[in-house]
């Protein structure tokens, strides 16, 4: 008998919808049917199942053409390749769980990488901000449960994170919140008419660029002070409207996307917006947060951050010490200005991320993918191996868009052979360990645990 | 003062981090020893005469020691960060962190400098013939604490976030910058001597700008007040006065509230 | 694992009134015993003096807001990380240490057991991640419970069987230790914006007082017998004049009779009550209540405290107090976190910066070391500094100097901008008291665990006792002149075993041991109302489902499980 597993976590986007229901074959192999799902977060479990997925890592030879190798050689081929670069750079896990990420923080500190992941192309102007001027934030359940303005600035959860509007934001029902969609009232800043935009009451058409403006007379006109007739191409009127809303609601939600950080000044957008949010904090309650991408992007920023103080772009070539200074130890920066001497793309897709050019220098040298898929990052690649789906094929933490932890469950088996991010990391590390005749470094003495693979189900 | 010459007679793979370059490290020690202070390349640890040729006798103190590097330093960083005197004059470019953190001393660029010039600094003299990349005088990242004293003279063009979070001390910048000029400064003084695309002072609770070419974009938090007569930096014009950033916080003094000013030159 | 004989050391362990003893410790795997055969390995403690290891009952060093300090400080680490110690792990970060500094700094001070002072349920996966990953000593985390709405609701009702019914599911839901309060009902406030500022001040929609939150709480803790106490962080943090709270809060208590089978005799641990202590009704004429709330903590047998020191140092401040946060932060224009929870708690995030030179700071350094020289009862007095809100755990070997010296507390005092104006507004200056090792090992070992229930392992070097065993470099019959050496003693410890393995010999790392997390589980009869509430809230209000809530086991993969058979 097929069986329905429920309260399956989902391996998309920053939503991490927790309340999926998967139909698993008798085998536990395959998955049949998704429930809950949206679109995307359905495919994404019917991947998992695609026949000509790779099992094998898979070398690339003199000739241009690939050849499957063992687990044992790839292994070895990335121990050695991190050994001998001077600065290796490792970067992606968009999609990878927290026991990977950890795993690779003690290869990266062996290796003396940096390590770096999404957000360094995505919302890292939001850690910059971050640093510069906190988060007063929430989880998403305060959003649901009382917020009744709610603002998206240069997002578009409608198609970027489909289920975030019916789940936290617009739709729901929540304690204070009783009557819904009805109870809140929505306002959208964004250059185009989104469909976010649609859903709003009050639609801000920002000439595109001019977020900092923008921000700089809402926080103006909070103060009581004049603003010019029209800012960033919008009218007093409507600023002066949209301010009245903000102030007088009872709860404030400010969601932001990649339109507000990654327009000019990026981080000082998000900065702003965060000034924006803390003066709303002495007329009302206001949170703010980041619009994440993937469904663990949040991890790396946790787990880096309790291991090496950093969230992302963490330089431990030194060896003594760990530095970030985006800007200089962030993947794009590094790449190029022919900085690093060897790449890792884990769990992402640098080759169509990152700008061709950034690219071309980073083929000068050893290029590894670690992906379960084919993606342009591992048709590049010196070595891609393949590993099993976290979410799908193997459980893990993940940290929402909000940073709160969920435990992803596994639904099926992957594919027989294929490791996890997890243990594919901790042999390479004991492989390093042995080409470099020292002792493996593990948090308990008497076995290390690896924590997902026991993980309850 | 006493010379020491450093002639690079080799390119690195990568970038070189010589934060042993500065009169403080050098003082007191002979050619052969400072060949044989170390540098990092990635992982890797390197001698400063793997890359350079040391020749010359430095002082006994960083005060007495001048530094000449006779070429290039495109690829070399930290140069001179957290020096407390002497000089160091480099001909051509240098990469990051020129003078960073740096207390006391001169520096000399003849070339292009890239980003963090001067981040953190606390006194000295930094000068830049050529341009310079972003962060010229900025806050390490996190960091409420700026640029608090000394100067830097940017000859050229700068990017964006020139002073960020910067206490005191004088930036100049002598043709144009892009964005972000003083944002969350609470001191100090920057002079643009050409155009600034836009947020000029944003989020700023202390501190003075002068703009001698155009803002494009004005922003929303500074009105002006007054049209003054000044002299900056041997220019004597009529200047727009600014108060701002209206929408951040402000000191009160005596019963008022303190503001940042933005001095822009009257066309 | 195998035997181990510490010889010749100056014992001091309180527990079995052993003060200075010339004695050997032997341990064998991971107790200690009379003794070892003559194959045991030899460490020679002669002229040093030989402790179990420390406890620390409140230290916020695991969990989202300290992470939160950590990432939003990348300041923290700039030139102030400490070289790696190879081949161990890179050691990250000043205040707010990150977790391999963590567990290492806590070991080269011979700290065995140190509790995670405020878990939000919702993050505990989170909490134990960060437990899991620091190495060598054993933790336990404190769930956060008085502004968690079913308590308030069961409370508002006066049901404490349905409380301690959801607070036994929650312990073992989250893997958590015990009962801790945070600003009751002033946090919940917040979440609108508001707070609670006296006992009496009503919870903004749940209609249930500060008073009557504790009240049930420490009914329904007793109700469970857990074994520690609760945990209380008291409403008005950090306010002048908040002395007169502190006093209601502990009266609270009078005539609550602990019921455990732990051995302890508390039912309320009010934490890092320096911040508790504060007269006068503004900063301007600030000044120290210490001795009107020590000399209320002698006399009330049934209260522990800890100090929660100001150490004078940049450092940043994490609470789950929500609205003492945004205060802060108004005060100091630094950057602001703050992360309200759905339906548990809320917590912020200031960086601050004591400077001796600020006749405040100088007061609330007073106020710390005042507490700790007034308490009669060093078994109920434990040195702390909230860590990192007060200043990083660190700096404990330095509040034991202060304790121990009148020297160097003069010497501070004396480096100070504004020295009158502090000795005016406080007492220090008058206090002659300097307290011994012997009671230095009360406060730091056998006072915590005790009032944690943890005494039958910790605390003591009696044999049976888990083999904890740390060697300082201080001579018990001649201690230094120089205070300073005093403070090196305890920050670098000669040799410390925990559990049985030797993990530091001369202040350096070893080994990475062990490390156990420890965790409460309550077993209370079926209760279908309360499982019916769980069901119903987590349909409805919050946005993770119920099976996906309780942290895997695999996240503590070398439990302590304390379990608790609570008859009704």
């Amino acid at each position: 008998m097929p069986k329905w597993i429920t309260q399956v976590g989902c391996p998309y986007c920053g939503s991490s919808c927790d309340d999926l229901e998967v139909l698993v074959s008798d085998d536990g192999k395959k998955v049949l049917e998704t429930r809950n799902a949206c679109v995307i977060g359905n495919e994404i479990f019917h991947h998992a199942s695609n026949p000509n997925r790779p099992t094998r890592p898979r070398m690339r030879q003199e000739d241009g053409t690939v050849k499957e190798i063992t687990y044992d050689e790839a292994i070895d081929y990335t121990a050695k390749a991190l050994l001998k670069a001077k600065k290796p750079l490792i970067y992606g896990f968009g999609s990878t769980n927290c026991e990977g990420m950890s795993a690779v923080g003690r290869v990266a500190e062996k290796a003396g990488a940096v390590l770096d992941n999404c957000a360094s192309i995505c919302h890292g102007p939001s850690f910059l901000a971050i640093f510069d001027n906190g988060y007063p934030s929430c989880t998403l359940g305060e959003v649901k449960n009382r917020a009744d303005v709610v603002l998206f600035w240069g997002c578009n959860p409608m198609h970027a994170h489909p289920r975030h509007t019916s789940r936290y934001s617009i739709f729901p029902r929540g304690f204070f919140t009783t009557k819904g969609n009805m109870q809140r009232t929505i306002i959208c800043v964004d250059p185009r008419e989104t469909d976010t935009a649609k859903l709003a009451d009050i639609h801000l058409m920002i000439d595109q660029g001019h977020d900092y403006e923008l921000f700089d007379a809402f926080r103006t006109v909070l103060r009581g002070h004049d603003i010019p007739d029209v800012v960033a191409g919008i009218k007093k009127e409507q600023i002066l409207e949209a301010a009245g809303k903000m102030k007088n609601g009872r709860f404030v939600m400010i969601f932001y996307g990649m339109g507000c950080c990654h327009t000019d000044g990026r981080n000082h957008n998000v900065d702003i917006a965060i000034s924006t949010t803390r003066d709303l904090n002495s007329h009302t309650k206001a949170s703010i947060m980041a619009m994440r991408g993937h469904y663990n992007i949040a991890g790396p920023g946790q787990v880096w951050s309790w291991q090496f103080g950093f969230p992302y772009c963490v330089d431990l070539s030194r060896g003594t010490h760990a530095h970030m200074n985006p800007g200089e130890t962030s993947s794009i920066d590094l790449a190029m200005r022919d900085e690093v001497d060897c790449f890792v793309n884990v769990g992402t897709d640098a080759g169509a991320h990152f700008p061709i050019e950034a690219v071309r220098h980073l083929k000068k040298h050893p290029f590894i993918t670690v992906d379960p898929n084919i993606c342009m990052a591992s048709e590049i690649s010196d070595l891609h191996i393949p590993v099993r789906i976290v979410g799908v094929e193997e459980p893990g933490v993940v940290y929402r868009m909000d940073n709160v932890p969920i435990q992803f469950k596994k639904v099926v088996d992957g594919p027989d052979g294929v490791l996890s991010d997890e243990e594919l990391f901790d042999r390479v590390y004991e492989r390093m360990c042995e080409l470099t005749e020292t002792e493996p470094i593990w948090i308990l003495n008497r076995g290390h645990a690896h924590g997902s693979s026991t993980a309850e189900q | 003062m006493a010379l020491v010459t450093l002639k690079p007679y080799k390119e690195p793979e990568l970038y070189l981090e010589c934060n042993n370059i500065s009169p403080d490290a050098f003082a007191g020690k002979t050619a052969a020893e400072i060949s044989e202070l170390e540098v990092r390349e990635g992982k890797t640890r390197v001698r400063l005469g793997d890359y350079f040729e040391v020749s010359g006798k430095p002082g006994d103190t960083a005060e007495q020691t001048e530094i000449h590097i006779a070429g290039d330093c495109s690829r070399i960083k930290y140069l001179g960060t957290k020096m407390t005197a002497g000089s160091i004059k480099v001909d051509g470019n240098a990469d990051m962190y020129v003078g960073g953190w740096m207390k006391g001393g001169k520096i000399h660029v003849t070339g292009n400098v890239h980003s963090f010039c001067g981040i953190a600094m606390e006194g000295g003299e930094i000068t830049v013939d050529g341009n310079a990349e972003n962060y010229v005088g900025s806050a390490y990242r996190g960091d409420w604490r700026g640029m608090r004293g000394g100067t830097i003279r940017i000859r050229g063009n700068a990017g964006n976030d020139i002073g960020t979070f910067m206490l005191g001390g004088t930036i100049i910048i002598e043709k144009n910058a892009f964005i972000h000029v003083s944002t969350h400064a609470e001191g100090g003084c920057v002079v643009i001597k050409g155009d600034v695309e836009g947020r000029v002072g944003g989020q700023m609770v202390k501190g003075d700008i002068y703009v001698l070419g155009k803002i494009q974009y004005m922003l929303p938090g500074f009105k002006k007040i007054a049209t003054v007569e000044k002299e900056i930096d041997g220019v004597s014009a009529r200047f727009n006065h600014y108060i701002g950033d209206l929408g951040e916080r402000h000191p009160r003094s005596k019963g008022k509230e303190i503001y940042a000013n933005l001095f822009v030159m009257a066309s | 694992m195998a035997e181990i004989i510490i010889k010749n050391g100056f014992v001091v362990d309180p527990a079995r009134k052993i003060n200075g003893d010339v004695m050997d410790i032997a341990i064998k795997d991971d107790k200690i015993v009379e003794k070892v055969g003559s194959g045991a390995k030899e460490i020679d403690a002669r002229g040093k003096v030989v402790m179990t290891g420390g406890v620390d009952i409140h230290a916020h060093v695991a969990g989202p807001k300290v992470n939160v300090g950590r990432l939003m400080r990348p300041e923290d680490k700039l030139f102030k990380s400490p070289n790696a110690q190879a081949p161990y792990r890179i050691e990250s970060g000043f205040s707010i240490p990150s977790t391999f500094k963590t567990g290492y700094d806590y070991a080269r001070m011979g700290y065995a057991f140190v509790m995670e002072a405020a878990m939000p349920p919702l993050h505990s996966p989170h909490v134990h991640e960060e437990i899991h990953d620091t190495p060598i000593i054993d933790q336990g985390a404190l769930p956060v419970f008085a502004n968690n709405w079913f308590v308030l609701e069961y409370l508002k009702n006066r049901e404490i069987e349905n409380s301690a019914a959801y607070t036994a599911w929650l312990l073992a839901a989250t893997k958590g230790y015990g009962v801790k309060l945070v600003n009751p009902g002033g946090t919940a406030a917040w979440a609108w914006g508001l707070n609670c500022l006296t006992l009496n001040d009503p919870v903004p929609f749940f209609d249930i007082t500060p008073a009557e939150i504790i009240s049930g709480l420490m009914q329904t803790n007793e109700y469970l017998g857990l074994p520690h106490s609760i945990h209380i962080h008291q409403n008005s943090l950090g306010t002048p004049g908040n002395y007169e709270i502190t006093l209601d809060s502990f009266r609270l208590a009078e005539g609550v009779k602990a019921n455990n089978k732990f051995s302890r005799d508390s039912v309320m641990h009010s934490t890092h009550v320096q911040f508790h202590s504060y007269g006068g009704d503004s900063w301007r004429n600030f000044e120290s209540k210490a001795k009107e709330v020590m000399d209320y903590i002698n006399g009330q047998k049934n209260i522990t405290v800890d100090l929660g020191c100001v150490t004078l140092d940049e450092t940043t401040t994490m609470t789950a107090d929500g609205p003492f946060e945004h205060h802060l932060n108004q005060l100091n224009h630094l950057k602001w976190a703050n992360t309200d929870v759905e339906l548990e708690t809320a917590a912020g995030v200031v960086p601050y910066v004591y400077d001796k030179d600020i006749k405040v700071c100088g007061i609330q350094w007073a106020i710390g070391l005042e507490l700790g020289l007034y308490a009669k009862d060093p078994m109920r007095t434990f040195i702390t500094t909230d860590h990192p809100n007060a200043g990083p755990f660190i700096r404990y070997p330095r509040i034991i100097k202060w304790l121990m010296s009148k020297k160097a507390r003069e010497e501070t005092l004396e480096s100070m901008k504004y020295t009158d104006k502090v000795i005016d507004a406080t007492n220090i200056h008058s206090l002659d008291t300097e307290r011994t090792l012997y009671e230095i090992a009360q406060m730091t070992r056998a006072g915590p665990a005790k009032a944690l229930g943890l005494s039958h392992i910790f605390g003591s070097l009696a044999p049976g006792m888990e083999a904890n065993v740390v060697v300082y470099d201080l001579n018990f019959n001649d201690m230094p002149d120089d205070p300073e050496q005093i403070e090196r003693a305890f920050l670098r410890s000669s040799n410390f075993i925990k559990s049985g393995d030797i993990v530091v010999k001369d202040g350096d790392i070893v080994s990475h041991g062990n490390k156990r997390t420890f965790w409460v589980n309550a077993r209370v009869k079926e209760n279908p109302q309360v499982i019916r509430d769980i069901h119903e809230k987590f349909l409805k209000e919050y946005t993770v489902g119920l099976g996906n809530y309780s942290v895997w086991d695999c996240l503590a993969p070398n439990p302590y499980v304390i379990d608790i058979d609570v008859e009704a």
